[in-house]
């Protein structure tokens, strides 16, 4: 058994084995001098030992890493308690959406599960229900922004209170899961030194854009609507009811989980039809929509704009999305 | 090459879960334990030494190429296969007689499938593959709604794309090295993530997710019962696969000729 060539056939597949291993890859050579003094029955233990400490979740994590993978994961519990609690309002939803939301309020749960498990300790501890105010009151300190949101938790006690609105429970919900989409495609290039982290980030964010697609339909009267079929994010919804940014440093002064972020050309709103340099609109077939440009690609957002958008649903806005 | 899996000859016959057939999710499993490990680099150092040209009596395999050009090529040519499926669906017979909704879904990912392909036709300026791959739909049905007898339904066959298109743009990411187009591929894979959902809840009611293409752990009972949820299990990641995994599926709508490798983006 060749150790060395054995690691250089994993190198193959997986080219960044040895930044696994160790940050350089001449202090990973140096195990070929560790490797001379262990008898060859041992070798294979040895190997273990490195595959683990390669490939476990042990492994420092660089710290816009931890950042990105926080700012997710409290995305993700604004989600799940969400979801959560509108399971648990009576009379909410009928039993169609009661399936598709304790489906997706159980996917919150698994990616909160994944994401704690690769942050490990760096992980930030569960806000539980009662961080979170869905009703953007910040916990009774000013007036809901739009007087509809009352309905998501009330007005007494508004960080355990559930849900009395079926229209306002599915707007918010939009907007938290493309909020959440965006967040993930923003964020999606801080990780791409990582590649298990961000292949693991992908593969939440297309799950999210299920969850988006589910919920728009039921906005909009269900999959065979015949009046707004569409489950993608159409153009007219853009740039959305604006937002106060709760003072988050480098966000726009308002912002919407369809609007710009703070850097306009890296960030636009949804309703953007230029891709790199070209037109996309200009690229729809004959007799084709004339809002599929907009339609056929989505955006990212930078983390400043969408900390300053969940701030506004936080019970205490400087415990969360820091 | 011999790494490549072989095209198998035809669709299958009844769904997509057989379409789609899960291979084993290999990377993984390499690295699980050491044991699993040495055992997995052995069947892949047997391939080392073989040509890396296309060979055997199937057709030359395009190759996509490498780095982010491969990447990119590999796209656009999954984008081409979409963009012609959805052009062939709006002018067949399924589509004359589908609901209104349903018409006006097709139109629009037509719409959408038609832009991306256009659109890495545009930015991949230099190394670009053939613009005119060639696709086999003779397995589809475009007549029928969903699968009867036989073929394909028009529904069964979009679903199958999108879910592995969306497989597909997730288990490219890592080999992804610029930024610009890591973003790039992420507004994609978002709203080819939309049309899968669509499509498979006009399968089924509330199929948006299925274990299938999330790991979600199918044997629990937990995912969808209310106040259990403490103890789902899996991971509640997307199933992504790697370029090689997903050609062994695209090959199967490709003619002799316009089959596709991408050998320098292992499993």
């Amino acid at each position: 058994m060749d150790l060395f060539q054995i690691i250089d056939d994993i190198a193959k597949v997986d080219p960044e084995v040895y930044d696994r291993f160790d940050a350089r890859r001449a202090v990973f050579r140096n195990f070929l001098g560790f490797g001379k003094k262990v008898t060859a029955a041992a070798v294979p233990l040895a190997v273990s030992t490195l595959f683990t400490k390669a490939y476990g979740q042990t492994a420092t994590l660089d710290a816009t890493v931890v950042a990105t993978l926080n700012l997710a994961l409290q995305l993700e519990y604004l989600e799940y308690y969400y979801y959560d609690t509108a399971i648990n309002s009576p009379g909410l939803l009928n039993a169609e959406q009661t399936t598709a939301f304790n489906t997706i309020r159980n996917d919150e749960r698994l990616h909160i599960n994944t994401l704690r498990g690769v942050l490990g300790t760096q992980a930030i501890a569960d806000p539980t229900r009662a961080g979170y105010d869905y009703t953007t009151s910040q916990n009774k300190t000013r007036s809901p922004l739009v007087p509809a949101f009352a309905a998501l938790g009330g007005t007494t006690s508004p960080t355990t209170g559930t849900f009395t609105d079926n229209t306002t429970f599915l707007l918010v919900a939009q907007n938290f899961v493309d909020t959440g989409v965006r967040a993930y495609k923003g964020g999606a290039a801080n990780l791409i030194n990582q590649k298990d982290i961000l292949e693991a980030a992908l593969n939440i964010h297309s799950v999210e854009a299920r969850h988006s697609s589910r919920i728009r339909s039921f906005r909009r009267g269900g999959i065979q609507s015949a009046t707004a079929p569409k489950s993608w994010i159409t153009p007219d919804e853009t740039p959305g009811a604006l937002l106060p940014n709760n003072g988050v440093a480098g966000s726009p002064s308002q912002v919407s989980p369809y609007a710009a972020g703070a850097d306009a050309t890296m960030f636009p709103a949804e309703n953007n039809t230029t891709q790199a340099t070209a037109n996309v609109q200009s690229l729809v077939p004959s007799g084709g929509s004339a809002t599929a440009g907009a339609e056929a690609f989505d955006e990212p957002l930078d983390a400043a704009t969408v900390k300053a958008i969940a701030k506004n649903f936080a019970a205490n806005p400087a415990a969360l999305f820091n | 090459m011999s790494s490549f899996p072989p095209s198998r000859p035809a669709a299958p016959e009844t769904d997509t879960p057989d379409l789609l057939a899960p291979v084993a999710r290999r990377s993984f499993l390499r690295y699980s334990s050491a044991g699993l490990a040495l055992g997995g680099l052995y069947l892949a150092g047997c391939s080392k030494d073989d040509t890396t040209g296309p060979s055997g009596g199937n057709g030359a395999l395009i190759d996509v190429g490498t780095g982010d050009i491969g990447i990119l090529n590999y796209a656009y040519a999954l984008e081409q296969l979409e963009a012609a499926f959805y052009t062939q669906v709006v002018a067949g017979a399924y589509y004359a007689g589908a609901s209104a909704a349903e018409k006006a879904i097709f139109s629009d990912l037509r719409d959408h499938e038609v832009i991306h392909r256009d659109f890495f036709k545009a930015a991949i300026t230099t190394g670009r593959i053939t613009d005119a791959l060639v696709p086999d739909f003779s397995n589809i049905d475009f007549a029928q709604r969903t699968t009867t007898s036989g073929k394909l339904g028009v529904l069964n066959a979009a679903m199958a794309f999108e879910d592995l298109g969306v497989a597909a743009y997730n288990g490219a990411g890592r080999f992804i090295t610029s930024a610009a187009y890591l973003t790039l591929a992420g507004k994609i894979v978002s709203v080819e993530a939309r049309h899968a959902a669509v499509i498979r809840e006009l399968m089924a009611t509330n199929t948006f997710v299925g274990n299938d293409v999330v790991n979600l752990d199918s044997s629990s009972t937990n995912n969808g019962a209310p106040g259990a949820s403490g103890a789902v299990t899996g991971t509640g990641l997307e199933r992504s696969k790697r370029p090689q995994v997903v050609l062994a599926t695209a090959n199967n709508f490709l003619m002799a000729g316009s089959k596709l490798s991408a050998t320098n983006f292992a499993n």
